[in-house]
């Protein structure tokens, strides 16, 4: 906010009172391919390997998979610079339009463009089928399972889940117990996080259930990538995914309180420094609503109004991209200035619905993640159409000790952390490193788990003029209001170092257009 | 609208008008530097003045140095890029409330000046980089008016660049009011050309001038001119009119009506600029009226946030 500076000597600098810190900017080798290989495409693929993992784009045998094919004869077609070309303007067009993200620990607020390649990840109709009938499951019975905790506590005495796993969770928020929320929606934002294992099918390695991110990454994505290959796109007959806003939008909707027919939603920002800032200002823009900030907002008798030039108005749905201990310092984290003194008392009261739901983080902490299988079951009656990754829970003495002796080859991940934050990925550590987690994990066995390094799917991708396979996963987008909707699609999150295993945007991921077959 | 995006707009504006304004100054400034028996130190102070007094852009005797300083150093508040970084900080805080375009093109005008090729320009060609800069700020204004809806965020972003230059030009006038008027007959002589073409091309205004009154300079004309005129976008009288557009403007499209205090402000600021001739201002304290120019814009900006802004939730929810 801006006022006068005192000193009377300069006068003319009147200055703004700024938040933060201004920050200024930062910033063919040919060898011959397989013989008898079907397509000429040779000077692209160097030596591209494949071995036991799941290759997206090729059999083992090398043979380009079917919905690969009018790809690779694109590709084959383009001569070697227009790729290349390609390429850069588009680097530059996420420059100018400053699609970025922002990196914690290093320079504080350090801007980046998102890395991104050139290939699109082909999803086929019968895939996405079960990936969505699989999602729908799992987030139905999850939501069922974070109304049963903060009521009844049914699957707790039922002993499916053990009563101090769920307890002892760091997101398990007793504020919430026995608070009805709007429609029972706890999760109407989610994005799971899927793997392709070695057999070709999709396990879901982790459940964002709180703020997740990176959605504009896929709406981005998918505009660039009609405008760099227009005819490829339109040959394959790609689901489109652009009515996202919308969708959200209706979903934010239909969960406004009683008697407000004409909500007023918002996006609830962390602000300018939050790594996913672009993305909360794409989505407000394309929703057509206010984005804010904690300090636009004020209570009073328990109604959530925030500051304009004509005074102050109304807010019914928050759209919140601020974790729930940043929220309200009255009743979570009393030193943050991030969210809005008075707002869990005005959702307690009903006159303002918040999505997602305080607490929803229970249900993706990482240990009760291995029991969601069982809750599908428990809730449901059905079998999981996904699977889960095998998960040790180090919090079982039989289980630790196995972790203990295989740390080198297991990935053990702090059970509330996201992000790729707090992770040891065993094969790839240090014996110091090992030690270190060992006795965390001896200090504090409830906060990790442990699972196999596994080894997923890769794709192709565009390294300096060659492709080159890496690893990927997929970050579908559900949205839970009326019914759950999931847009066909997703980001495709790619370790663009070779040979890694982290996809994590910040931790120096990158992404890809996902496009779901007709 | 909300008030902080409200804020942002403004300051977004006013930050770009002042890092337009610095530049300006500067290039007049080193070329009055350029002429035999101009005391360099001088009018390196009188521009420095001009912007307000830094403390920190007192002379040291390097030309270069200095010059450097005031446009590419990080953290002064006087300098162009501390001026183009706090724009762009303010509009990436309301990125959903401008259009794509002006973004980019903010976007384009603050990698310019972070890039080592300005730096580079700077060595070679001072004016054509200066000139560069400025290029990016019009074309930044000119995507604001033809790709910004022209609401209430628009009238912000015109209050803000109204209020900055009405302050910036009477300030420049105080200070160069005395040099005007109260030297010898013999010390005019001189250089007193050159001097009065500067004053005029530190508003971009010397050719409009020359529309109105012909090239023959003088130093009341060039006061009126630049104090009364309705016309031309730099003078004192066109800018509080286009203030008192935008405070109409923001009341039209949503804002709260304006309050009494507000446009009496706005009133005897405008009354001051149509209702004097230059004659009674020459005739008074041509020094205690532009003074007391400037403390009507800045009440202006006080009132302004204390209405649209910085109000009081009691007094809000009275209401």
């Amino acid at each position: 906010m801006g006022r006068k500076r005192a000193d009377a000597a300069h006068p003319l600098y009147l200055e703004q009172v700024s938040d933060g810190v201004l920050n200024p900017g930062e910033e063919s080798a040919q060898i011959p391919m397989n013989a008898g290989h079907p397509v000429e495409m040779e000077p692209l693929y160097g030596d591209y390997p494949l071995d036991q993992a799941f290759d997206e784009m090729r059999e083992p045998s090398g043979e380009v998979r079917a919905q690969y094919k009018a790809l690779a004869e694109t590709l084959a077609s383009l001569p070697a610079q227009e790729l290349q070309q390609r390429k850069q303007s588009m680097d530059l067009a996420f420059l100018t339009q400053g699609i970025t993200f922002t990196v914690y620990g290093r320079d504080e607020g350090t801007e980046r463009i998102f890395p991104y390649d050139l290939l699109p990840r082909l999803v086929t109709a019968q895939e996405w089928d079960r990936i969505e009938r699989g999602l729908t499951q799992r987030i139905t019975a999850l939501n069922l399972f974070l109304r049963d905790v903060y009521f009844d506590a049914k699957i707790l005495n039922d002993h499916v889940i053990p009563r101090d796993l769920v307890y002892s969770c760091k997101h398990f928020r007793r504020q919430m117990r026995g608070l009805q929320v709007p429609r029972n929606v706890y999760i109407a934002v989610v994005g799971s996080d899927l793997l392709r294992l070695n057999n070709g099918e999709f396990v879901v390695l982790e459940d964002n259930l709180r703020v997740p991110s990176g959605v504009s990454y896929m709406l981005t994505n998918r505009r660039v990538m009609k405008r760099t290959f227009p005819k490829l796109f339109a040959s394959y007959g790609v689901r489109p995914i652009e009515q996202y806003p919308q969708l959200l939008l209706a979903t934010l909707r239909s969960l406004a309180p009683e008697g407000r027919p004409e909500p007023n939603i918002v996006l609830l920002t962390p602000g300018v420094f939050n790594s996913a800032y672009f993305e909360h200002t794409y989505l407000a823009r394309q929703m057509g609503i206010d984005l804010v900030e904690g300090r636009d907002l004020v209570t009073h008798d328990n109604i959530v109004y925030m500051r304009t030039t004509d005074g102050l108005k109304r807010v019914d749905v928050i759209y919140r991209r601020v974790d729930d201990d940043f929220s309200d310092p009255l009743i979570f984290r009393s030193d943050s200035s991030l969210g809005c003194a008075g707002l869990f008392n005005a959702y307690r009261a009903g006159n303002v619905t918040v999505s997602n739901a305080f607490g929803t983080g229970l249900a993706d902490d990482k240990a009760v993640y291995a029991y969601v299988p069982k809750m599908i079951k428990y809730y449901l009656g059905e079998d999981p159409i996904l699977e889960n990754v095998e998960t040790y829970l180090l919090s079982e003495e039989k289980d630790r000790k196995h972790v203990l002796a295989n740390l080198d080859k297991l990935v053990v991940k702090a059970v509330g952390e996201s992000g790729g934050y707090g992770m040891l990925i065993g094969p790839h550590s240090t014996a110091q490193k090992r030690e270190e987690f060992a006795r965390q994990i001896e200090a504090n066995p409830r906060n990790y788990i442990a699972q196999p390094t596994l080894d997923f799917s890769r794709a192709p991708c565009l390294v300096g003029d060659r492709l080159e396979p890496r690893h990927v996963d997929l970050r579908p987008y559900i949205l839970f209001g009326d019914k759950v909707n999931i847009v066909p699609g997703g980001l495709t999150r790619v370790a663009l170092e070779k040979g890694s295993l982290v996809v994590n945007s910040s931790q120096g991921g990158g992404s890809k257009d996902t496009w779901v077959l007709e | 609208m909300l008030s902080r995006v409200a804020d942002s707009l403004y300051w977004m504006s006013r930050y770009l008008e002042r890092a337009e304004n610095t530049v300006r100054q500067l290039d007049v400034t080193m070329g009055l530097m350029l002429d035999t028996g101009a005391n360099v130190e001088s009018r390196w102070e009188r521009m420095v003045a001009a912007l307000g007094k830094p403390a920190t852009m007192e002379w040291n005797g390097s030309q270069e140095q200095m010059a450097r300083k005031l446009v590419f150093d990080q953290v002064d508040p006087a300098s162009v890029t501390y001026s183009v970084n706090a724009a762009r900080e303010n509009a990436r805080q309301v990125r959903e409330e401008i259009s794509s375009e002006q973004w980019q093109r903010l976007n384009r005008l603050f990698h310019q000046i972070h890039s080592p090729h300005a730096q580079a320009q700077f060595s070679s060609s001072v004016s054509d980089m200066l000139a560069s800069i400025i290029d990016g700020i019009y074309l930044f204004k000119g995507t604001t008016d033809t790709t910004m809806i022209h609401g209430q965020g628009w009238h912000f972003i015109r209050l803000g660049r109204y209020l900055e230059r009405a302050y910036a030009t009477a300030t420049l006038l105080e200070v160069y009011q005395p040099d005007l008027f109260q030297q010898t007959a013999q010390e005019r002589a001189g250089h007193m050309h050159l001097e009065l073409v500067g004053l005029l091309r530190c508003c971009t205004s010397f050719e409009a001038y020359c529309q109105v009154y012909t090239a023959d300079l003088s130093p009341d004309r060039i006061l009126e001119f630049l104090l009364l005129n309705r016309d031309f976008p730099h003078a004192l009288r066109y800018c509080v009119d286009g203030a008192r557009q935008a405070i109409d403007g923001i009341q039209h499209t949503g804002g709260r009506r304006a309050p009494d205090e507000l446009i009496a402000s706005m009133g005897k600021l405008h009354a001051m600029l149509v209702y004097t001739s230059i004659n009674e201002i020459l005739a008074g304290d041509a020094a205690a009226f532009l003074h007391h120019i400037r403390e009507q814009c800045l009440r202006i900006h006080e009132l302004v946030y204390r209405y649209y802004v910085h109000y009081s939730i009691q007094s809000a929810l009275a209401v």
